[in-house]
């Protein structure tokens, strides 16, 4: 009878293959889809602002004024413009010509002189509070190093007492891409997981095929993992794809051990897919399982998971509401591994969520399927 | 014979089946009470019309349903108790097989193999078996995608019997399935009773299929309306069974007859009008009808229809429910023969796919005109490209004197359509399907009132106006798709599959309307594949992989098949005749 | 016409409606992703985890000490006694970040030399590592400028006055929640046409509808007026709680934000339709909306901004409606803009519309097979 079980479970198995490949779609979403995502979205996802347009009004321009408006020049961060006034210069920022205005009025240089802390002007457009809270620190970066040369440029020593130093671990560029591309692929990894489970049920339901082979000995235990088995190496392929992408052509580091990012891809491939299977057996139709999918992977995986907002940032019930989504812990151990490497105390707690987490979807997917029609 | 062994125990035994479904709020009683015993090594018909409860017993026998009361002992087990038990011992077909249709005919028998636990050593030489039995022996490559509907109703049966069930259960695998393959499933099965001890259990809405069975239970709105062979069916209204002919018009005759107290039932067949009399004693035919101090009564040997119907008769008269009587004419009939339809050299490919291959013909006013074939024939595109939803590859069509892919709108208010599976808006309710369709129809105001009347009170609407129309059953469905079409009175009509799946009472209902309608100069156009449709139509084409064999009335038609050993053939002789000729023309 | 529009109509609402589970699906979850995306959704730095290391103890780096811990941004979690647990408390994400304050910190300060205080941050979410640098720096700045106050020492020649316009104390919640406006609406208006002419295609009543007198405009318009409606209701809804609930200013004209929205809805639905009308199946048309819908979210300014993609993902976006629709809705939220500055967001979501809508109609009976 052992024997018997096997042979099932190779027949099943040997068909899900030859209809994966004989079907582009279940290929398509496997490899297409991550990969277009990733090499559009790659591409555009950044928060870093570089060469923010930024007026610059000077209205006595003189040496002093010329030494802080060149270190503007120099930034990297900045594209100055020059606006002859403080009224042009609001219009622009107005029009969305400009992000930020840095205005040094008329009698800055005497003010400076005479008793110092002259005022300079910074107004920030604040609709995106991100980007302005981030252009508030170039300019304040752009500010100190200013008054450091002043300091040095007069043989002074620098007029703020601090000396402060900043080391970023992970990412000492602090290019937000190496960031997002990692929280990027668990996302896209949802979808793809959902997706390529979410609809083969379903489809075997309305096809009728499943009547067929439920009728034979065949255990629905064994239809689900013959499921399972194809489309878990189809999205752990889409995985690799997506990797190599981040790493080749993004060139993002990847610092955690292989063996590591296979194993916990592993956990979290088979709790999405979990759920497309939960989905698919609980919809029976494609229609309801579709609508049932958008609604419940993409935008909870791409606002709740970490991948832009930061959990910690969330309020205590939103962050306990994140717990659910699958996303999250592969967003974490994606970013570690990706940047910092094989942290065990990030990897071991998020990998076991998620290993419950496909525990339980598996498990409900194979309680609500049971070998009847009602 | 094998029920003069009566000491076996019963293959199947059926102890008061009860089994409910929810839809929506409403429970439904899909099967109630019903007892029967299926007798080791027959076949056994289980007849009856669509939504009739067969399907439904047949996976409740198979497992894949709970039993709501009562008990189904299989093989001489309980199938609640061990289903999979029960499982590996019997073969199920279900209705729309499940066949892989993206994997070949070999690697689909390799699947049901493994499951089925059918050793490898044993695998050739079954294999060989069944494909020489089911003739798929030169497709083994072929994607079963890409058989035809008569092919891959063999492939299930053969994935079924790869490991030699005790009991087999086929639903309704001849539906779809054009004559010719019919008839060679019911060879495959009659061979297999020859040579193994095999229990069948068929299901079928052909009622003609009952004839072939040892055994018949027949069921109806979920209960078993008899049971027992089908001789003894037919013998209770032996003498009862005429056919009529008068001067009349065969329609006239028709409606009058129906009409006619005593009568049960009055069809069309060929030239002649069928009638099944209430009782053996009748009067004088000649004083029946005032038209038609002609008439003639000639017996004819009852069919199991015939008794189908009379038996649903006397049920429907218990219950009180009656048949609508025949509609008024709806205009005034437009004389002349002119060419309503005209379609000249007429092709559709997909690809390389030829689905119509130039086809021509011509249809006149207040003709009924049939495409008659099987699935996949061509029907549909041909009837898709008439109603401008489908746009020809060459040749030209005419309706009413327009291209309706071209013509504006406005000619489209002068046909009426109603699509395969009646096509009804399934989340509004009868009223909100009425009111859209005649606001589509351009009707407005006291006219559109007047029309939902006239449909409401014509079609017995009222009692179902605000039911959801998904929930209702198919015979109201196809009521009401056939309301919807009627709206705005169309000169034209078109049909596509109008009776499939639906009860023979209801078909004839149906048609008596589409007579009317003919009657009073409406031009119908109708696809069927029930041959027996055929007998309703003044004239009618029969096509087959796209091309038109052959073209004229009925009796025309069916006289090809007329041989010294059929003097009187059926419509489907005539269909297996014509379609076998030009089969062995092009071979050679 | 009219009539029949209106046939049309009441016939796609009562479809849409009547369906407990479409109903479920198109009202349940938008709200509810309302509520909690419109609280998930910040930049905004919140305690934080912070550890500090204080090699200097004295009074003056306490008293930097007692800045952080005052600060509502951090949440100061530890204070080491060796650097030995840094890298481990970073790694494992308990902290964020480690301010080290130098053994030397009193006696430079005192010196007036340059005192040394090291950040170490966790820079896996590079934004967040950004932000705490910057609240960070706030502090230190005070810090420096007080202690120079206190001591007499000669005040640097200049200092910013930083203002923030149109949102001034940088709440990123006004930027994103009136972002879960377009989001959502996209989301309802795709759930309503995505798949309404693959579904009425399947089941055969598009053919139904095709021979009667209606013309491709009124099937059109029939289609597309149901989650016009809907996603109006929806939108106003969300509008709604925007401004009550979250309390985001409203300072535009709330006309032009309905003109925008109303510009949007027909774009959303031009291009669902299209894919709609596109797929022979219903799978075709839910991954067809799938593939449109996941890159004009991200790629649409909601999060990330445009200008910092790179320069062919930007030209991409000008397909995408969902990037004029965030500028307006940000602009009369927030900016307090009128007609006259939307102008150059209104035209192209409404050539969008009309292109994808003359597409869908042609489709609608150019594609049967």
């Amino acid at each position: 009878m052992k024997g018997a079980a096997l042979r099932r479970f190779t027949g099943l198995l040997r068909k899900e293959f030859l209809q994966i490949l004989r079907d582009p779609s279940a290929l398509a979403i496997a490899f297409v889809l991550p990969a277009v995502l990733l090499l559009i979205i790659g591409q555009g996802v950044s928060l870093d602002a570089r060469g923010v347009p930024v007026a610059l009004v000077v209205q006595h321009p003189d040496a002093l004024t010329a030494s802080f408006t060149g270190h503007f020049e120099q930034s990297p961060y900045f594209r100055p413009l020059r606006y002859r006034d403080i009224q042009s210069a609001e219009a622009a920022m107005a029009a969305g010509k400009v992000q930020a205005i840095v205005w040094l009025p008329s009698d800055f240089s005497r003010r400076a002189r005479a008793n110092g802390n002259s005022p300079i002007g910074v107004i920030v457009n604040g609709v995106d509070a991100n980007d302005a809270r981030l252009i508030e620190g170039y300019v304040q970066q752009v500010w100190s190093t200013w008054l450091a040369a002043q300091a040095r440029l007069q043989g002074k020593r620098s007029p703020l007492p601090l000396d402060v130093a900043a080391r970023v671990r992970f990412n000492p560029g602090v290019s937000s891409r190496d960031y997002l591309v990692p929280g990027l692929i668990a996302l896209i990894m949802t979808l793809t997981g959902a997706l390529l489970t979410a609809l083969v049920m379903a489809r075997e339901w309305e096809r009728g095929t499943l009547e067929a082979l439920m009728v034979t000995r065949v255990k629905m235990r064994e239809i689900l993992l013959a499921k399972l088995v194809p489309y878990f190496l189809l999205g752990m392929g889409g995985m690799a794809a997506s990797v190599a992408i981040a790493v080749f052509l993004f060139g993002i580091p990847m610092r955690g051990s292989l063996l590591v990012l296979t194993g916990t891809s592993a956990l979290f491939m088979l709790a999405a897919l979990g759920m497309g299977l939960l989905i698919s057996s609980f919809a029976r139709n494609q229609f309801v399982a579709g609508q049932i999918a958008i609604i419940t992977t993409f935008l909870p995986a791409f606002i709740l998971s970490g991948f832009v907002f930061d959990i910690d940032s969330m309020p205590q019930v939103v962050q306990f509401i994140t717990h659910i989504v699958a996303a999250r812990y592969f967003v974490a151990i994606l970013q570690t591994l990706f940047l910092a490497g094989d942290v065990w105390s990030v990897i071991l707690p998020n990998a076991l969520a998620l290993a419950i987490m496909a525990v339980i979807f598996l498990a409900a997917a194979r309680a609500i399927t049971h070998k009847r029609l009602d | 014979m094998p029920n003069e062994r009566p000491e076996k125990p019963p293959a199947l035994k059926l102890e008061a089946v009860q089994r409910h479904f929810r839809t929506n709020k409403r429970l439904v009683t899909a099967l109630d009470g019903i007892s029967a015993e299926v007798e080791e090594g027959t076949v056994t018909g289980l007849i009856g019309p669509d939504g009739a409860g067969k399907t439904t017993l047949m996976r409740l026998i198979a497992g894949l349903l709970r039993l709501d009361g009562g008990s189904i002992q299989a093989l001489g087990l309980d199938v609640s108790a061990d289903p999979l038990g029960v499982q590996g011992k019997l073969g199920y077909m279900p209705q729309r097989f499940g066949l892989y249709e993206d994997l070949s005919v070999r690697e689909n028998l390799d699947l049901y193999a493994d499951l089925q636990g059918v050793a490898p050593a044993i695998r050739p030489a079954r294999y060989a078996e069944l494909l020489h039995m089911t003739g798929l022996g030169p497709f083994t490559q072929r994607m079963a995608g890409r058989l035809s509907g008569g092919m891959k109703q063999k492939l299930g049966l053969a994935c079924t019997l790869l490991h030699p069930p005790e009991l087999l259960l086929l639903d309704e695998p001849t539906v779809g399935v054009d004559p010719v393959s019919r008839r060679e499933l019911w060879q495959i099965i009659e061979h297999l009773m020859q040579t193994t001890s095999l229990t069948v259990l068929f299901s079928t809405a052909y009622l003609d299929e009952a004839e072939r069975c040892d055994a018949v239970l027949l069921l109806h709105e979920g209960r078993l309306l008899g049971s027992g062979k089908p001789g003894e069916f037919t013998k209770e209204i032996e003498g009862r069974s005429y056919l009529a002919s008068s001067q009349l018009s065969r329609r006239r005759l028709q409606a009058r007859l129906s009409s006619t107290p005593g009568v049960i039932d009055a069809i069309i067949q060929g030239s002649h009008v069928r009638v099944i009399t209430a009782s053996t004693t009748t009067s004088d035919p000649a004083g029946w009808i005032e038209e038609a101090p002609d008439l003639r009564l000639t017996p004819t040997p009852p069919r199991f229809e015939d008794s189908f119907v009379a038996r649903l008769h006397e049920q429907a008269q218990e219950t009180g429910s009656s048949v609508t009587a025949m509609p008024p004419p709806l205009k005034s009939a437009n004389d002349g023969d002119d060419n309503v339809i005209s379609v000249s050299r007429l092709s559709r490919r997909f690809g390389d796919f030829v689905a119509v291959n130039d086809i021509s013909f011509s249809v006149n006013r207040g003709q009924i005109f049939g495409l008659l074939g099987a699935n996949g024939a061509g029907k549909s595109t041909t009837f898709r490209m008439l109603c401008g939803l489908l746009p020809p590859s060459s040749g030209s069509l005419q309706v009413a004197g327009y291209d309706l892919r071209k013509a504006a709108a406005a000619a489209r208010g002068r046909i009426g359509y109603m699509a395969q599976k009646f096509s009804l808006y399934g989340d509004l309710s009868v009223h909100r399907n009425l009111r859209f369709f005649s606001s589509a129809y351009r009707l407005k105001g006291a006219r559109q009132q007047d029309r939902i009347d006239w449909a409401i009170q014509e079609f017995d609407l009222k009692p179902i106006l605000n039911d959801t129309s998904k929930d209702l059953p198919l015979g109201f469905k196809q009521r009401l798709a056939l309301a919807c079409a009627l709206m705005h009175e169309p000169d034209i009509l078109f049909l596509d599959e109008p009776t499939s799946g639906v009860d023979p009472l209801a078909r004839r209902e149906f048609w008596r309307r589409i007579n009317g309608l003919a009657e009073s100069g409406v031009t119908v156009l109708v696809t069927t594949h029930f041959m027996e449709e055929a007998e309703y139509c003044d004239q009618l084409v029969i096509m087959a992989q796209g091309r038109i064999l052959a073209t004229g009335a009925p009796e025309n038609i069916k006289r090809i098949a007329r041989t010294p050993e059929t003097p009187d053939p059926t419509m489907e002789d005539a269909f297996i005749a014509v379609i076998e000729t030009p089969a062995e023309a092009d071979v050679t | 016409m009219w009539r029949q529009v209106l046939a049309l109509l009441i016939k796609e609402l009562l479809t849409v409606l009547s369906d407990r589970k479409s109903r479920v699906v198109l009202i349940g979850p938008p709200l509810i992703q309302l509520m909690v995306f419109g609280y998930a959704a910040t930049f905004d730095l919140n305690k934080v985890p912070i550890a500090i290391y204080n090699q200097d103890r004295s009074a003056a780096s306490r008293d930097l000490v007692a800045h952080f811990t005052g600060s509502p941004t951090f949440n100061v979690v530890a204070n080491l006694k060796s650097e030995k647990p840094i890298d481990d408390l970073i790694d494992s994400r308990e902290v964020r970040m480690v301010l080290v304050i130098d053994p030397r910190f009193t006696r430079n300060l005192l010196s007036g030399h340059p005192a040394p205080v090291q950040m170490i941050v966790d820079g896996r979410n590079s934004n967040t590592a950004l932000l705490i640098q910057g609240y960070a720096n706030n502090i230190l700045n005070d810090y420096a400028l007080a202690w120079n106050a206190r001591k007499g020492a000669p005040p640097p020649p200049a200092v910013l006055d930083m203002r923030a316009r149109f949102n001034p104390t940088l709440d990123s919640h006004w930027f994103i929640v009136p972002g879960i406006i377009a989001l959502l609406t996209q989301l309802v208006t795709l759930l309503i046409v995505g798949m309404s002419v693959a579904r009425e295609r399947e089941t055969g009543t598009f053919d139904q509808l095709l021979v009667t007198p209606l013309r491709q405009f009124d099937i059109l318009l029939g289609k597309g007026l149901p989650s016009l409606l809907i996603g109006g209701i929806e939108a106003t809804v969300i509008i709604a709680a925007t401004v009550w609930w979250f309390d985001i200013p409203l300072r535009g004209e709330l006309l032009a934000l309905y003109f925008g929205l109303l510009l949007f809805v027909v774009s959303v639905t031009g291009i669902g339709l299209m894919i709609s009308s596109l797929a022979v199946t219903q799978q075709q048309a839910l991954l067809g909306a799938f593939l449109f819908m996941v890159p004009s979210v991200i790629l649409s300014g909601f999060a990330t901004p445009i200008a910092n993609m790179s320069e062919w993902v930007q030209y991409l976006t000008f397909i995408n409606p969902m990037r004029y629709f965030l500028i307006i809705v940000r602009k009369v939220f927030l900016e307090g803009a009128d007609f006259s500055a939307l102008t150059a967001q209104y035209w192209p979501m409404a050539v969008i519309g009309l292109v994808t809508l003359i597409t869908a109609a042609w489709l609608f009976r150019k594609r049967l097979s």
